[in-house]
């Protein structure tokens, strides 16, 4: 039958992938989508977009409401909102991005050698995770910031060690169930090395599930970092970052200006909320393709 | 080099308090099929596992190809080494395939693990072993789930024999497919027997697909050899009463079902009727 | 897609207990239709046992759920099903209810799935005859036991207080088939009921299947892949493929003297136990849904009697010598069937 058969001008075998599947993410998901595209792409040119110094005080401007020059007003030091929430979306986004970052590498690594290893190295990582876990989040930020002081760095390494569970231990019963099926098998009979296998198959078959994982925790993150920070032991003044300006917003809002936290707290809203439906998209995606 | 391809003695697994295979020997010649037949918990895959490594045995010794395979830890080389001399297929063709992976990326891999090609001898070695299972170089950019499953059950056959073993072992290989393509498979094994001399281990349940297969077979029961000798002989005329029992439920032109499996005159397929009456 | 025209097909004086005609299943496949059972015509009468062989894809499987309005839901069902001379394909839900819950039932390939498995076995046996049948409690009990026995499971009392998954695959297809019995239906449907199961525990339960519906007087079908099978457990079989019935004919004669080329193949690629072959006698290709054969017959790709003439018509059904063949050339072929009976 292969005679008959034309001869393709293909240089190898892989094909691109079939690509991204925005248009299956639906209308909220594609809200979403937009949303998040919009904060991102303000984080990266808020230098050139935002219409003022977000650090540059203005007594005239202070507590004053919306107007043509200030279109979000000022805020207690007469610093211009607008220009700060743009500038605000860099710190506010940039940690929790670090976070998810480090915390499902560290945990796709455990969660992979614990279900490949098996036996005590899984007993013992399994327990760890358990332990972890049981901790809110906030209490490792706390812990951290009491040892290394406040400000980002601390910050960041508690919620890093925090979030590590999260994403380990959905990781890590996927790869146990994964791991059983006869292609693993095959695999190994053919005298592939465990590495090799958990990065050229296990790893790739996960990815969807440690993407839509990491995603839904990601907009925790951004509620946990700017709570400490709304707290003052995150992001220190005069930094704009969203969380401390919910904080010096309600100030300001029973001195008769809201904007300021009032935009602060709504952006943070809408940025964990597109990140949850959008997570919860590429779940159900994943859901799919099962 | 000694004819004898694998040699087990006395092979035990345990696993906690359960004995799944116990005492079992055997021995395989080059080109020989051997058939392991047994019901489901007779411990026929396992004894499979066992031989491919997927298992350490509990007690009893192993020789493949001459070479002793004690227990214990393997290097990387050695586990090499060691898939050239046996390779497995499994009852499921679609999870014995990554989802994610191309047919012609399969075979390549493989390929590309035991023998230092070029990336073109490579590519050309691979559409010679779709070719050899009856699929064709198109098939070569496609998915696991644009084939059906006798077509994945090939490229899980190509793939083991791309590293040109000396044994194959066949783990239900045809149990999941329609009775159309089981015939296809049975045959291109045979095909592939005959132009390379490649021995098998047949692990079935099904007494007429191991009549067409094997030369000999050991029927198992409870982790335990109850019978074994060639296998036309086993079939038409069994000796011990569970393999009496085994022939008799096979479904054939002339059979009743019977609630007592087990019948003296099972064999010509007459007394069951009498039984299904009662 | 044509619904063939009723034909007038020789049927018995007595009025069929199941009467299908012309039933066609097709689902929702993005923005087109997929036709997978296509014009099928069958009769079943009163304690009758008929098998429906076919391969995946024949739709043996969807037809069988059509029968019972069990297709997946958006699914388009068309022609006729009269059940009792009741029209199947025209009930309300209450009424398909009731259908099911007394006339017709239904016993899986996978009992497993089709038991709750955090209530026990005597609950599963005892619910459907108290809420269907208004048994009392310990009636309801006692019946159980009874069932139980029947299909040959000795310690009745002990299995009821356990659970699914305390008894093996073989035990659990029994108390699916004791359910079966509690309602005392006209009709079993039983999907591939021993698929699952090893070969000596299927002759069990084959044989209890059997020996209870004659005893009853319950009318079968059982569908499945094994011809074998098939013919050792029914009075009369119809191959699918390609969600057509290709051939209908008594088992006794199908099997010696098959009329169309597909049934004919199946039959000869499967492995003897007492032969061997030097090479299966096989059908190339793969067996196809009934969407993805064109306009002719659907087995003329496979098939190796084919004529040109196969690709431009849907073979008709045809009467051969008491055979209902769909096949232009069943007149004139001689095939083989079972080497030795």
């Amino acid at each position: 039958m292969t005679a008959l058969d034309t001869v393709r001008p293909r240089g190898g075998f892989r094909l691109p992938r079939p690509g991204p599947a925005l248009r299956r993410l639906g209308p909220l998901g594609t809200g979403a989508a937009v949303l998040l595209a919009a904060v991102l792409a303000t984080t990266l040119l808020a230098p050139v977009v935002a219409p003022y110094d977000p650090n540059r005080p203005d007594l005239f401007n202070a507590l004053a409401g919306a107007s043509p020059a200030h279109l979000l007003g000022g805020d207690a030091l007469g610093r211009d909102v607008l220009s700060r929430l743009m500038w605000g979306a860099r710190t506010t986004l940039s940690g929790p991005l670090l976070i998810i970052f480090l915390s499902t590498t560290i945990g796709t690594t455990l969660a992979i050698t614990a279900a490949w290893a098996g036996g005590k190295v899984d007993a013992v990582v399994s327990r760890l995770l358990d332990v972890l876990f049981a901790v809110p989040g906030i209490v490792f930020a706390l812990v951290a910031v009491a040892v290394l002081g406040p400000g980002v760095p601390g910050v960041v390494l508690g919620l890093t060690i925090a979030y590590t569970p999260y994403v380990a231990r959905v990781v890590r019963s996927a790869a146990l169930r994964e791991r059983q099926l006869p292609y693993i098998a095959a695999a190994w009979v053919q005298g592939r090395s465990a590495v090799g296998i958990c990065v050229r198959h296990l790893l790739p078959n996960l990815r969807p599930l440690i993407v839509a994982q990491s995603v839904s925790a990601l907009g925790f993150a951004v509620i946990d970092l700017a709570a400490i920070s709304f707290l003052g032991l995150g992001v220190q003044p005069p930094t704009a970052d969203w969380g401390l300006m919910v904080k010096s917003g309600l100030d300001s809002a029973t001195r008769g200006q809201p904007l300021e936290a009032l935009g602060a707290g709504l952006l943070i809203a809408l940025v964990v909320a597109a990140v949850n439906i959008l997570g919860d998209r590429i779940g159900r995606e994943e859901g799919e393709l099962r | 080099m000694s004819d004898t391809v694998i040699e087990a003695t006395g092979l035990r697994k345990e696993f906690g308090t359960a004995v799944a295979v116990d005492d079992v020997s055997l021995t395989l010649e080059r080109g020989q099929s051997l058939a392991v037949v047994g019901e489901s918990g007779s411990g026929k895959t396992t004894l499979a596992r066992m031989l491919v490594g997927l298992e350490t045995p509990t007690g009893g010794t192993l020789r493949v190809c001459g070479r002793p395979r004690p227990p214990g830890r393997v290097s990387s080389r050695e586990r090499r080494r060691r898939a050239r001399e046996m390779q497995i297929v499994f009852q499921d063709p679609y999870s014995s395939l990554d989802k994610l992976q191309r047919i012609g990326g399969v075979i390549e891999a493989s390929l590309d693990l035991h023998f230092s090609l070029t990336p073109g001898e490579r590519r050309k070695r691979a559409l010679e072993l779709l070719e050899a299972v009856g699929l064709a170089e198109r098939h070569a950019t496609m998915l696991p789930r644009q084939l059906s499953g006798g077509q994945r059950q090939r490229v899980a056959i190509a793939r083991a024999i791309a590293v040109e073993p000396q044994v194959l072992v066949l783990d239900e290989a045809v149990a999941a497919l329609d009775v159309s393509i089981q015939a296809q498979i049975l045959n291109l094994l045979a095909d592939i027997r005959e132009r390379s001399g490649i021995s098998y281990v047949f692990i079935s349940h099904d007494l007429a697909v191991v009549h067409q297969i094997s030369e000999v077979a050991l029927v198992m029961s409870g982790g335990r050899v109850v019978e074994r000798g060639p296998t036309g002989a086993l079939l038409s005329d069994p000796q011990e009463e569970y393999t009496k029992s085994l022939r008799a439920a096979v479904p054939r032109p002339g059979w009743k079902p019977s609630r007592r499996a087990v019948s003296g005159s099972a064999a010509n397929g007459s007394a069951a009727s009498g039984t299904a009456a009662s | 897609m044509k619904i063939p025209e009723v034909q007038d097909k020789p049927r018995d004086v007595r009025e069929d207990l199941l009467d299908v005609r012309g039933l066609s299943v097709a689902v929702r496949a993005g923005r087109s239709w997929r036709t997978l059972v296509d014009g099928v015509d069958l009769a079943i009468g009163g304690g009758e046992a008929v098998g429906l062989v076919g391969e995946s894809g024949s739709g043996k499987s969807m037809t069988a759920r059509a029968l019972l309005g069990l297709t997946p839901p958006g699914a388009r069902v068309t022609g006729d099903i009269a059940f009792d001379s009741d029209q199947v394909t025209t009930m309300n839900r209450r009424a398909l209810r009731e259908l099911r819950a007394r006339r017709v039932a239904m016993v899986f390939q996978d009992p497993r799935a089709h038991i709750n498995p955090v209530r026990s076995v005597g609950d599963f046996l005892t619910e459907a005859m108290i809420a269907n049948l208004g048994v009392a409690a310990a009636e309801a009990h006692a019946r159980a036991v009874r069932l139980l026995a029947d299909v040959g499971i000795p310690d009745g009392e002990r299995r009821l207080r356990q659970y699914p998954h305390e008894l093996s695959g073989g035990l659990l297809q029994r108390v699916m088939i004791a359910s079966v019995l509690a309602v005392e239906p006209d009709l079993v449907l039983a999907d591939e009921p021993t698929t699952a199961l090893d070969v000596t525990t299927q002759s069990e339960v084959m044989a209890i299947l059997d020996e209870l519906r004659r005893e009853r007087g319950m009318a079968m079908l059982l569908i499945t892949h094994d011809l074998a099978l098939a013919a050792a457990t029914c009075d009369r079989i119809s191959v699918m493929y390609a969600g057509r019935i290709v051939e209908t004919q008594p088992s006794t004669t199908l099997t010696a003297t098959p009329r169309h080329p597909y049934t004919s193949g199946l039959m000869l690629s499967r492995p003897s136990i007492d032969t061997v072959a030097d090479r299966l006698p096989v059908i190339p290709g793969r067996p196809v849904a009934a969407f993805e054969s064109g306009e002719g017959c659907a087995f003329e790709p496979r098939c190796g009697h084919a004529k040109p003439h196969c690709r431009d018509l849907r073979p008709p059904v045809q009467d051969v010598e008491g055979a209902r063949v769909a096949c232009v050339r069943a007149g004139e072929l001689t095939l083989r069937g079972d080497v030795d009976v």
